[in-house]
């Protein structure tokens, strides 16, 4: 029976629509799994009654039609809001709060048949790279190594955390500056940042607006492209959001890939990067150009400046985006005083509403944005903003389809290990990403092997705007080629 | 287009204790938007609904909402500004204004800074006696209004209304052109009179739908026209902004009350603060509500969820082909098809609605005598019933027909008011009450003849008196026009009494 929680999307669709498989088996089977699964700390807000009502909705339905996801039990990141179920983004702020809207995100995938198991968690306000700054507490990374419990990455550690140790088939994550892609690789799982507009924000909390992108958090590419397809399209209610048509990703995945020019940018060769972390990117390179593909050295000058200004950027946005947050209207307003005015309310409620990482950033923000500092600041941080975005514009006019490089920096590390660290080593966790999400452009991340401890280490591939279909493909085929079928030892 | 001319208005002198100042002052007027939505949501405009009725949750600030730009509001905009003759930005953005109030649920005002979407216009405040200052207008931008904070409904709670929460405005900023208290007046009367021509703003006042903001300062003698030659803000006194004011009354007031203020300040040897200042015209006296030193620190952006606004050339020739002759334009016109005065053409032209009333009175007839009979008899009658033009029970055709009837001499003006007001009071048709009821004036010299001959007869002993003193025709007129109920022609009348009498 447990067995089930480990199908793929793709394998537990075709049971279902054969009839060898009811959804309100597969989806009691996860809710058993995740009841068992607390020590994870992944799912921190569990909706099983919703789940099986949907699960026998889907059941109803089933059959060669039925849509895209039918049936098919998933977890929603904590940033996503969802119609009467709590949606907290992880923070304290917004104690009790639940939305009487759903987002555009949830709405499709529920459309499409799936199976909502509840709320994942995640960093605070998705300010973290590794689950360490949300009001639930950390997130646990089902891989391990010794007895240490590691971090699943983050922001979106809880939906890592959930889809490696199969409480879901798959779940929802959100990516500002490698929040999916970081959490895929700790995991040794998929996840894809699709291109910004590409999947609607109407309805997720906002970390900064010109970054976030949703996207899906699965076991294999084929996944990935299935759920991705369910998210993406074009919502008026998102001025941001493309009007595009959105391709079958999944009729994308041929795994052929022989002709196309993969780059290798020499700027991600950096110091202190570690040597099995190269060799994994050495061997990735191998694989792709095995499979047909032609490699190309590639140059993205202004690679180290996008750390820096993604730091400017993305805390700006944040204090603007989190000033709603006042006590006013909704969430946790803090006791008050006699004598207290306006003013204390902002404060108190803000200082115990918000953990010491979104504090920071909304300083940052408030600073980098004042009369005075803008130019040097912000406006400084845009231009480098447009120089990374033209960095790969001129690489792709030559040619290149997608770009490889590795996905973080090193293996999962041990929670607790950064707690004392300067904020910065944190924040080095996205130096291979960030550009990804300053460019706007569409990139995921594929496990591709395991360190010497037997942990997971994941690739990135960069993919051209819009060309999430390409892209999948490539990673399909870098997928079969490294052939990772590793598990974590279950302990929980 | 006929255009008038005028002479500009000299500046207002205030005669300090020392010297000689004169007043520089610029507005910046906040018009609400006339749509039925709200600039980024779909919730109501509409005035007077139930507190936090009219609410969508991006306007609550819910998270994960986002804005989504009202095509409506664009298009009233860009209306707008090509009725201030003004430039119109193809390419405009919209930034993030930071700060924190319960009724601002955001904690950030969308409008915009850096590319707003109206350029520079002007506006011609007309002054009286041929004097009108032409002022130079800088930009128009969209910005959400904010809601309504109420802290007098209980002792220890403050209340919030987010009914107003991001209704569009249009801040409207004139340039320093404005050189006195009346001159400020007139130029958001006039301001208002262009919005509701183009029915871009309703311009109601009390209602908050018109505030404007007051920037003044002082300067000596010469140092204005020392800026107008070098556009050197330095050439100028430093400014002080009286916010949030709705009558005109209250910003004259304001403005003579702080132009002495300043002057006073100045003359003592002292120095200006740049300042916000509020009026209150109880006391009659402006207060600093913030000075420079802690004012709001906006951390204005770039909004991330709204994509730069576009619009395209066509379609602002679409909507400048749908507006209507403006005040100006129409008051010009007026002048010279109905010759009218000055003072008349501005009268009626100071509502669209009054200007059409007029012209449908006036259409193929006597124009200064419909002038005559709108303004006087008709704005007076229902100013007396406290009546708008749009509810009057007169029809301009009911009017037209009664000015024709003078005009061909079928009734005295002073038959035509009592045909009016029955008219106005009962209904009908003007030209057949007049035949029904008889009140056709008698311009048969042969009847008026016999009437005449009659008093005369009559009265033996006041002809005698009349031939001693001529001046008492008079009285044989008055007489005549009695026995004929009013309806001798009182010309014709007069002209046989004294034929008669051998006068």
């Amino acid at each position: 029976m447990s067995d089930l929680t480990k199908l793929t999307i793709s394998a537990a669709r075709d049971a279902l629509r054969k009839g060898d498989l009811t959804s309100v088996e597969l989806t009691a089977a996860c809710l058993t799994e995740i009841d068992a699964a607390d020590a994870l700390n992944a799912f921190v807000h569990k909706t099983p009654e919703i789940a099986m009502e949907q699960a026998k909705a889907a059941d109803a339905r089933q059959g060669a039609d039925a849509p895209l996801l039918n049936g098919i039990p998933l977890g929603i990141k904590d940033l996503f809001c969802t119609k009467g179920v709590a949606s907290q983004a992880g923070s304290r702020i917004l104690e009790g709060f639940k939305p009487e809207y759903e987002s555009t995100v949830t709405t499709q995938l529920f459309d499409a048949g799936a199976v909502m198991l509840g709320k994942l968690n995640m960093d605070e306000f998705a300010m973290g790279s590794s689950n360490e700054t949300s009001t639930y507490g950390d997130a646990v990374n089902p891989w391990k190594v010794d007895d240490r419990a590691l971090t699943p990455g983050g922001s979106s550690g809880g939906s890592a955390s959930a889809v490696a140790a199969d409480l879901c088939l798959g779940a929802t994550g959100t990516d500002t500056g490698g929040s999916i892609r970081q959490p895929a690789a700790f995991t040794g799982i998929t996840g894809i940042k699709p291109t910004y507009g590409r999947v609607s924000r109407w309805g997720i909390v906002a970390f900064a607006s010109s970054l976030d992108q949703a996207g899906p958090m699965t076991k294999d590419v084929r996944d990935a492209a299935i759920m991705l397809q369910a998210m993406c399209g074009h919502d008026p209610k998102d001025s941001t959001s493309a009007d595009l048509a959105v391709p079958d990703f999944e009729a994308a995945l041929t795994g052929d890939i022989r002709g196309k020019t993969i780059g290798i940018p020499k700027e991600y060769h950096m110091e202190g990067i570690p040597a099995e972390i190269e060799k994994l990117w050495a061997d990735g390179t191998a694989m792709l150009k095995d499979a047909g593909a032609k490699i190309v050295d590639i140059t993205l000058p202004h690679t180290k400046y996008a750390l820096p200004a993604y730091y400017v950027i993305a805390p700006a946005e944040a204090s603007s985006n989190l000033a709603r947050y006042d006590g006013v209207r909704f969430g946790h307003r803090a006791k008050l005083d006699a004598g207290d005015g306006i003013t204390e309310m902002y404060e108190k409620t803000r200082a115990e509403g918000f953990g010491h990482e979104v504090q920071r950033r909304v300083m940052i923000g408030t600073y980098v944005l004042s009369a005075g500092f803008y130019d040097a600041y912000y406006n400084r941080a845009r231009k480098v903003r447009t120089l990374i975005k033209q960095d790969f514009e001129n690489v792709f006019a030559q040619g290149v389809d997608a770009i490889l490089t590795p996905a973080t920096p090193s293996a999962a590390f041990g929670l607790g290990d950064m707690t004392d660290a300067d904020p910065v080593q944190m924040y080095l966790n996205d130096v291979f990403t960030v550009t990804v999400n300053l460019a706007g452009l569409p990139g995921i991340a594929v496990p591709a092997g395991l360190d010497r401890q037997g942990l997971p280490l994941g690739l990135q591939l960069i993919g051209r705007p819009w060309e999430e279909a390409d892209l999948l493909n490539t990673a399909y085929s870098l997928e079969r080629a490294a052939g990772f079928v590793a598990k974590p030892a279950k302990w929980w | 287009m006929l255009d008038l001319t005028y002479n500009s208005p000299k500046p207002k002198v205030i005669a300090g204790a020392k010297h000689d100042w004169e007043l520089v002052i610029g507005l910046e007027v906040h018009a609400q938007v006339a749509t039925k939505a709200k600039l980024f949501s779909g919730a109501s405009t509409l005035f007077g609904s139930e507190p936090n009725s009219n609410v969508a949750f991006v306007d609550a600030g819910m998270p994960g909402m986002l804005p989504v730009i009202n095509e409506a509001c664009v298009a009233q905009a860009v209306r707008t500004g090509l009725g201030l003759k003004a430039q119109i930005n193809l390419n405009s953005a919209f930034d993030r204004k930071n700060y924190f109030y319960p009724d601002l649920p955001q904690g950030y005002q969308i409008s915009q800074l850096y590319h707003p979407i109206v350029g520079e216009g002007e506006v011609l405040v007309e002054m009286g006696n041929g004097m009108a200052r032409l002022v130079r207008i800088e930009r128009i931008h969209l910005e959400q209004d904010a809601g309504k904070s109420i802290h007098d409904m209980d002792p220890n709670m403050s209340f919030v209304d987010l009914n107003r929460t991001g209704v569009a405005l249009m801040e409207i900023v004139s340039r320093p052109d404005i050189r006195g208290a009346d001159e400020a007046a007139a130029f958001v009367l006039k301001l208002r009179q262009i919005l509701r021509y183009l029915g871009t703003c309703d311009g109601n006042m009390q209602n908050g739908s018109m505030r404007a903001d007051v920037n003044v300062s002082v300067c000596r003698p010469g140092d204005y026209e020392r800026y107008q030659a070098t556009q050197d803000f330095g050439e100028l006194g430093t400014r002080c902004e009286i916010k949030n004011m709705n009558s005109t009354r209250f910003i004259q007031m304001a403005i003579d009350v702080e132009a002495r203020r300043q002057i006073a300040i100045l003359e003592d040897g002292g120095t200006i603060t740049q300042e916000t200042r509020l009026f209150d015209p109880d006391k009659n006296e402006t207060r600093s509500m913030r000075s420079k030193e802690e004012a709001h620190d906006y951390r204005y952006f770039p909004d991330p969820d709204l994509l730069p606004l576009e619009i395209e050339q066509a379609w602002v020739d679409d909507i400048a082909a749908t507006l209507p002759e403006l005040p100006d334009a129409k008051k010009a016109r007026f002048i010279a098809e109905f010759s009218l005065s000055d003072y008349d053409a501005s009268v009626l032209t100071a509502e669209v609605a009054n200007a059409a009333y007029f012209e449908q009175v006036a259409n193929g007839r006597d124009g200064k005598l419909a002038a005559n009979w709108v303004i006087n008899e008709l704005f007076g009658r229902l100013k007396k019933d406290d009546r708008d033009i749009t509810d009057s029970p007169v029809t301009p055709d009911q009017l037209g027909k009664i000015v024709g009837l003078i005009t061909k001499g079928d009734i005295s003006g002073k038959i035509a008011k009592d045909l009016f007001e029955i008219v106005y009071t009962t209904g009908g048709d003007p030209e057949a009450l007049v035949e029904e009821r008889g009140m056709k004036q008698v311009t048969d010299t042969g009847a008026i003849e016999t009437a005449v001959d009659a008093v005369i007869a009559d009265n033996p002993d006041q002809v005698e008196k009349a031939k001693a003193n001529p001046k008492l025709a008079g009285w044989f007129v008055g007489q005549v026009m009695k026995a004929t109920g009013g309806k001798a022609n009182p010309a014709v009348v007069n002209k046989l009494v004294v034929e008669k009498l051998g006068l």
